[in-house]
């Protein structure tokens, strides 16, 4: 074991769903990963298709920097429709 | 009003309180509680951001944690948080390989082709939930091969009691019964731990374990309608189970090193003896319905306490056990080594292809 690579395993429960982050695993090459995600993460039908990848390719956000890395969404609120007065009797809005 | 007596009666599980009691027998509510904790975690998730400065690292740790929020991995966290994480993660995680052992063991004498089955997906689960449990402790910063360098090195311990030897198929009953069991009232309020990986593991684990209690409940309750001689075989490992199920919740409260830093950080939310004494309170009914004896002449209901008085287990067996000198301690240990030795070729034959069908894109 001499340090295989880490994939991250991403599942879609079902049609019409998103693939969601749901763990991770170790394995000499991707095509292993999916294989072996396949045994680890969906023994009782849990998806429909998988994604492994390598967690080396991931490039994160830091909990350090979160306030200053998401605070420019703090103030526009005008992004929301519910920021916005309807005059009474618009329909369909 | 009809009675609802049928297992296919499908009212059973809509209505009544989320919460079972004790009384709520093999059924009963350990499958409920683990999808409110995960409720809980989706609702925790939801009050928005814990207010406070993520700079002032001790005071947003512990906002955090006071709002019943998990800390995720790239978060601040006080070192011996982490360092008591890896410990339980990583013993948790060696418990749940070297537990594949004793039942493995049985899958080529199990009494028939479904039981074989049965069991096979069983010993295949221990090995996912050591998979899930190593990858929770990975994010902590310690690496898959230290992990597994510290169990066969002995410098990590896995749990008690897979060091009892499996001597009779019903030992396969007992061990679903019992310490799976066991191991479901120990493990269901780790589901709420303050960790998000830890939680998130044994919210899949604690799903996947009922199945387990259920098939070896189903074991015992065939061989106690069985045969005479297969009854008494169903006692007989009850008789040699039950105590070292006992001790798996650990030394009395009073004995117990690790507990109370570990209530404050949520990630333990009940002492040993109120789980050990949750988990007597199940089995007497069960028991019960199995037709067979908990070997314990002390044990009756306290009405006062509203809880049964049980005799403790051998606690001076269970330090034996943890040392080493348990029963199985040395077959275990090797086993485990050997396997991991053998499966050496495997492992560098795989790293071999893989490196050498990467040389083949790069050129």
């Amino acid at each position: 074991m001499n340090g295989e690579p880490l994939f991250e395993v991403f599942v879609r429960p079902r049609r019409g769903l998103s693939h969601t982050h749901v763990g991770s695993l170790h394995a000499p090459d991707a095509e292993l990963a999916l294989r072996n995600a396949r045994d680890l993460y969906t023994r009782r039908e849990e998806g429909v298709s998988i994604w492994v990848v390598a967690a080396t390719a991931i490039t994160a956000s830091s909990p350090d920097e979160k306030d200053a890395f998401f605070d420019p969404a703090a103030d526009k609120v005008y992004r929301h429709p519910t920021f916005y007065d309807i005059p009474d009797g618009a329909k369909h809005l | 009003m009809l009675a609802c007596v049928s297992r296919s009666c499908n009212t059973v599980g809509v209505y009544g309180n989320d919460f079972a009691g004790p009384d709520a027998g093999p059924d009963g509510g350990l499958l409920r509680q683990v999808e409110a904790a995960e409720a809980a975690l989706r609702a925790a998730a939801l009050h928005g951001r814990v207010e406070g400065d993520p700079a002032a690292l001790q005071d947003y740790f512990d906002a955090v944690i006071a709002a019943d929020q998990k800390i995720e991995p790239r978060d601040w966290m006080p070192d011996a948080y982490r360092r008591g994480l890896v410990r339980q993660i990583a013993q948790h995680a060696h418990s749940e390989i070297i537990g594949m052992q004793p039942e493995g063991s049985w899958i080529t004498r199990a009494p028939s082709l479904k039981r074989k089955a049965i069991l096979l997906a069983k010993v295949q689960d221990e090995a996912g939930h050591g998979l899930y449990l190593y990858a929770a402790a990975e994010t902590l910063g310690v690496t898959r091969e230290e992990l597994v360098g510290l169990l066969l090195d002995g410098r990590q311990k896995y749990s008690s009691i897979f060091n009892y030897p499996t001597l009779t198929w019903a030992d396969i009953g007992a061990i679903g019964w019992l310490v799976d069991g066991a191991a479901i009232v120990n493990q269901v309020p780790l589901c709420r731990c303050s960790y998000g990986p830890y939680a998130r593991a044994m919210i899949r684990i604690c799903k996947e374990e009922s199945f387990h209690q259920r098939q070896g409940y189903e074991i015992l309750h065939t061989l106690s309608h069985g045969t005479p001689a297969q009854h008494e075989m169903a006692q007989d490992a009850i008789d040699r189970w039950w105590y070292p199920s006992l001790a798996m919740f650990g030394p009395p409260d009073t004995d117990s090193t690790h507990s109370e830093q570990s209530m404050a950080w949520k990630i333990k939310r009940f002492s040993n003896d109120e789980l050990r004494q949750r988990f007597v309170d199940m089995c007497v009914q069960q028991a019960g319905v199995l037709g067979l004896r908990i070997p314990d002449p002390d044990l009756r209901w306290n009405d006062e306490r509203q809880e049964h008085d049980f005799s403790a287990p051998d606690f001076d067996e269970l330090m034996r056990v943890i040392k080493g000198d348990g029963p199985c301690n040395t077959e275990r240990m090797a086993y485990r080594r050997r396997a991991h030795s053998e499966g050496a070729w495997v492992r560098e034959a795989a790293a071999a292809y893989a490196a050498k069908r990467q040389e083949a894109v790069a050129v």
